[in-house]
Parts: C-alpha cells; sequence; structure tokens
C-alpha cells in the first residue's frame, strides 16, 4: 500500500507494525547464513552466481515495477533464493536471465507483489530448468582449492559455458536414482555434498527457516506438513522394498526439499490462507516430492511439486473456508 | 455494413484487425508449428492459398448458394483447397510437409478461413474479397513469421536454418518446445497491447487539445 492510501474496516484497529518491507527485509536477514554456507561450500562462484540472479531480479523489477516497489525487498528475496537453487556452475548470464524471467514472468505480469500465482523464484528456475536443460543439471565436484571457480562462470552471453574443463559430480539424488547409491545421512545435514548453491546444507537451512517461525513470519504448518508427508509416504515405501525406496531420513535431507518447504512453498502469496488449507498445501507437496523422485523421470521433484500446488491454492482456499462465526454457511459462499 | 475503401480492405487484416495478435484466432497452428521459421513459412503461405482460393470461390456463388446450406458448401469448397495445399506440400517440400503433420490438414478448420467467408467473402463482390483475403492471409504470415523467427533466433540460433550466432551459442531448448510458443505469443500480444495503448493515450491527448483550442 502507499502512503496516503488509506484502509478502513470495522473496528477495533491493531497496528502491529509487521510491514511488508520489515518481513521482507527479516527473511532476506535469515537467507545470509545460508549464503554463507554456499559460499563456504562452492567458494567464489556462488557469489557471482547468487548475486547475476539476483542483479537480474532487481533490474527487472526496477525497470517494470511500480514506483517504490523495488525497496520492499521482494524482488531481493525472489533474486537471492533462485539463486540459491542454481548449480554452483552456471554461467552467470543464465542466472541473470533466470532472475529477470522471474520477476517479469513470474511477479510483475500478474500485477506485482500479492497477484502472483506461482512462486517467481521457483518459476525462474522451471524456466531455466527447461531453457538450458544441461548446464542446469552439470554439477561440479569438489575442487582442489576453493578458489577455483565451479564452471564456465564467466562464459559469454548467449554462449555456451566450455563444459570440458569442468569436473562434474553427482547429486546425492541423482546417485540414488541412477546408480542406487546412497549418501551419508551426516553430510546430507551438514551440507559437503553436490547440489544446487544453497540446498545441501539441511540443519543451517532448518535453523533459519525455525527462526522465521518463531518471528511467525512463515506458517509452520507448511514445512511441518511438508516433512510429515515426505516422511509418512517415504517411510510406507520404505518398509514395503528398502531395497528399491530409499530411506524417509535420506528423502528428506537430501535435494532442494529443505529449502523449498522452509522458503518456497511458505512464500505468504503463493501459499493457502487459512490453516486447514496449509495442511492439505504441504502435504501435496511432500506426497508429490515423494512421486516425482520415485517414479519420475528426474532425480529431483521439489520445484515442480511446489509449482503444480501453487496452482492449486485458490481452490484450496475456497475449500477450506472457514464458517461465518454463529451460522452454519462457509463465509463468502 | 459501412463502405470501406479497397485500400482499406487490403489493409485491414495486416494490423489493425490482424487475425492472429488483435482478433487471437487461428492460435492453434500459431502455436503448434511456429518453432522454425521455415514451418511458418509454409503453414503461412498454405493458409494464405486456401484463403485466397475459398473466398474467390465463395464470393463468385455468393447468389446461388442457399442460406442453409452455407457453412457445410464453405467448408468443401476450403477442403478441395486445403487438399491441393497438402498435395503441393508433400510433392515440393516433404520435409516441411512431414514437420506439419496433421496441421496441414487441419487448415480445415482454421477459424480464420471460415470467418472470412462468412463475415466479408459471402456478401461482397470477388474482387473485394480477394483484396480482404490477401491482407488477412498476410496478416496470418506476418504473424507466424515474427513467432518462427522469434522461436527460431532463440531456441537454435538459426534463421531459415543459417546460423546466425556462431557454433558456442547455448539454445533456449524451452523456445522450441511448446511452453515457447505459448511465452512468445504472450510477448507479442503484451507488446502490440502496449503500443496500441500509448497510441490511444496520444489521440486522447491530442483531441483534448484540439477541443480546448476551439473553446
Amino acid at each position: 500500500m502507499t502512503a496516503g492510501e488509506r484502509l478502513v474496516t470495522a473496528s477495533p484497529h491493531l497496528a502491529s507494525g509487521h510491514t511488508t518491507p520489515r518481513i521482507m527485509w527479516t527473511v532476506v536477514a535469515s537467507l545470509v547464513p545460508v549464503i554463507g554456507a554456499a559460499v563456504w561450500f562452492f567458494g567464489p562462484s556462488a557469489v557471482f552466481v547468487i548475486g547475476a540472479a539476483t542483479a537480474g531480479a532487481l533490474a527487472t523489477e526496477r525497470v517494470f515495477g511500480r514506483a517504490g516497489s523495488l525497496m520492499d525487498g521482494s524482488g531481493l528475496i525472489t533474486g537471492l533464493l533462485l539463486g540459491l537453487t542454481l548449480p554452483a556452475g552456471l554461467p552467470i548470464w543464465m542466472a541473470f536471465v533466470g532472475g529477470a524471467f522471474g520477476i517479469g514472468f513470474g511477479k510483475l505480469i500478474f500485477g506485482g507483489l500479492g497477484q502472483n500465482v506461482f512462486n517467481p523464484a521457483l518459476l525462474g528456475r522451471a524456466f531455466l530448468q527447461a531453457a538450458f536443460p544441461v548446464a542446469m543439471t552439470t554439477w561440479p565436484a569438489e575442487q582442489v582449492s576453493w578458489w577455483t571457480l565451479r564452471g564456465d562462470t564467466f562464459a559469454l552471453p548467449l554462449m555456451a559455458g566450455k563444459a570440458a574443463d569442468v569436473v562434474t559430480g553427482a547429486t546425492p539424488l541423482g546417485l540414488m536414482k541412477f546408480e542406487q547409491q546412497g549418501t551419508t545421512l551426516s553430510h546430507l545435514m551438514l551440507g559437503n555434498t553436490g547440489g544446487s548453491l544453497g540446498e545441501t546444507a539441511g540443519i543451517l537451512i532448518t535453523l533459519c527457516g525455525l527462526y522465521l517461525a518463531l518471528r511467525n513470519y512463515l506458517n509452520w504448518r507448511i514445512p511441518a506438513s511438508i516433512f510429515l508427508a515426505v516422511l509418512v509416504f517415504a517411510g510406507l515405501l520404505h518398509q514395503l522394498d528398502p531395497g528399491r525406496f530409499p530411506a524417509p531420513l535420506f528423502m528428506l535431507f537430501s535435494g532442494g526439499l529443505m529449502l523449498g518447504a522452509w522458503y518456497m512453498a511458505t512464500d505468504m502469496v503463493t501459499s493457502p490462507v487459512t490453516n486447514g488449507g496449509t495442511w492439505v498445501f504441504g502435504a501435496g507437496v511432500g506426497f508429490l516430492v515423494v512421486v516425482i523422485r520415485v517414479w519420475g523421470g528426474l532425480a529431483e521433484g521439489v520445484m515442480y511439486a511446489i509449482l503444480l500446488m501453487n496452482a492449486l491454492v485458490p481452490f484450496i482456499n475456497r475449500a477450506t473456508q472457514p464458517r461465518v462465526l454463529g451460522t452454519r454457511e462457509r463465509s463468502g459462499a | 455494413m459501412k463502405k470501406t475503401t479497397p485500400k482499406q480492405d487490403l489493409l485491414r487484416g495486416v494490423w489493425r484487425e490482424n487475425p492472429v495478435l488483435v482478433q487471437a484466432l487461428g492460435l492453434c497452428p500459431t502455436l503448434a508449428v511456429t518453432n522454425t521459421v521455415a514451418n511458418s513459412l509454409a503453414m503461412g503461405l498454405a493458409t494464405f492459398f486456401v484463403l485466397m482460393g475459398s473466398s474467390f470461390l465463395v464470393s463468385s456463388f455468393r447468389r446461388w448458394v442457399p442460406r442453409e446450406v452455407r457453412i457445410s458448401t464453405y467448408i468443401l469448397i476450403i477442403a478441395t483447397f486445403v487438399t491441393v495445399a497438402d498435395m503441393t506440400l508433400a510433392a515440393v517440400v516433404p520435409d516441411i510437409h512431414k514437420a506439419l503433420g496433421a496441421f496441414i490438414a487441419l487448415i480445415v478448420v482454421n477459424c480464420i478461413i471460415l470467418g472470412r467467408q462468412e463475415a466479408f467473402a459471402s456478401r461482397n463482390p470477388v474482387g473485394r474479397s480477394l483484396l480482404d483475403a490477401a491482407g488477412t492471409g498476410a496478416g496470418f504470415v506476418i504473424s507466424l513469421l515474427l513467432m518462427g523467427g522469434i522461436r527460431e533466433v532463440l531456441g537454435q540460433g538459426t534463421f531459415l536454418g543459417v546460423p546466425l550466432l556462431g557454433p558456442h551459442y547455448e539454445p533456449w531448448v524451452i523456445m522450441i518446445l511448446p511452453p515457447g510458443g505459448f511465452l512468445t505469443l504472450g510477448v507479442i500480444l503484451l507488446a502490440i497491447s502496449a503500443i496500441e495503448r500509448r497510441r490511444a493515450s496520444r489521440a486522447e491527448r491530442a483531441a483534448a487539445g484540439t477541443m480546448r483550442r476551439a473553446a
């Protein structure tokens, strides 16, 4: 809401002080440790990739957004989150394109913050995944020196990176899916595994997310229901055939599930408004993640699971409308 | 119907009433076969030919076709020309014919063509109908080429198969896939609506200025 606009409602009037910029900037602050971990594990490449994704998001917000929308911090969050979902060796021009697409087509085209159907960061990532499938699934292996770039970071815009001099590894999910090879759980939790920049440090992301949940800036029911759904569903499958289906804890801490559950699925704009609805939403995300990982052609499914459930949010909201106090009718029905 | 000049008949379909970009008709071929410039061109020219031929015949027969069976008559006439186009493409450019697949036969149900017969060719003399068909057909070809050009350059780095951006170009795979069609069309429609809105607001301001001067 811009200054000068007044919202007139019935009393009592309560001012909480929780403005959009304040919430957004708190989320940005809570992301700092996660970004720090990304830099720790992936070296300078992490800075460049996250920086380029953020620059793409902010530039688009500045050019096409409403006056002043740059300062509410939401564009910054989109850029940072997108950067955290990208592989370290991605050429930075691609990260920039992803950020621009996420803000432009994920948010501004719907009318700006609060109007978007899908999480802008994930939409940016989905676009990159469809546009540059090879670059988006090239996971750099651990390097000798922290300073080594993890890929052809500075490939010229529109040009492919030189893949030859990159040592590639695999993500724990990829290893599990294509080579039936597990990864130690402690490595998954601490983060020294292959994968996207920000998805590796499971415990750190959980701590940052818990902080936001305690501040009530994210609805704890969403991550809780996602984890519960993954644990129950993956646990059932594991009981049926331990040789074929990975253990539930492996499912929980591998891939982008932690980052997705804490930071992407909880996006206030694209998650249900009712508490009952958030349980449905989270359970749906968790279920789809396991389905895609186990039976899909891709190793990872968090992004598509969340985007699919984003599309269902209006229906979930309608189906879980609370009753009007003192009547048997649902509000707005 | 208001009387229009021959020039208007011809130019109307190109921009102001462009079948794809303004009326949003014929979106099925526009989205489905514009992944390369060559496909777009073949599809556009085939439709252009069918539109010209059908408009000519429908307009010539307009006094003898009973109202009750007019639609089926149009469809028969259109189908005749589609068959001609189909066989010609198969003989001249078999590769493109294969790539376009069922979409050539589906020109029969392209609502641009049926729409022009119903709205224009069946009520106007042959000459004006041909002008109208040429304009609408050209508008369709232009739209498809616009789509195909954007999608092929981004999606493959080539234009009509000629490499534009060097051997190291990283193709945007999404642009030659179906989502790329939707994205491209959406962006083009967005740009056109922005242009039209700017033009309208300028005209409004000009009109306001004239009124002030008159007062």
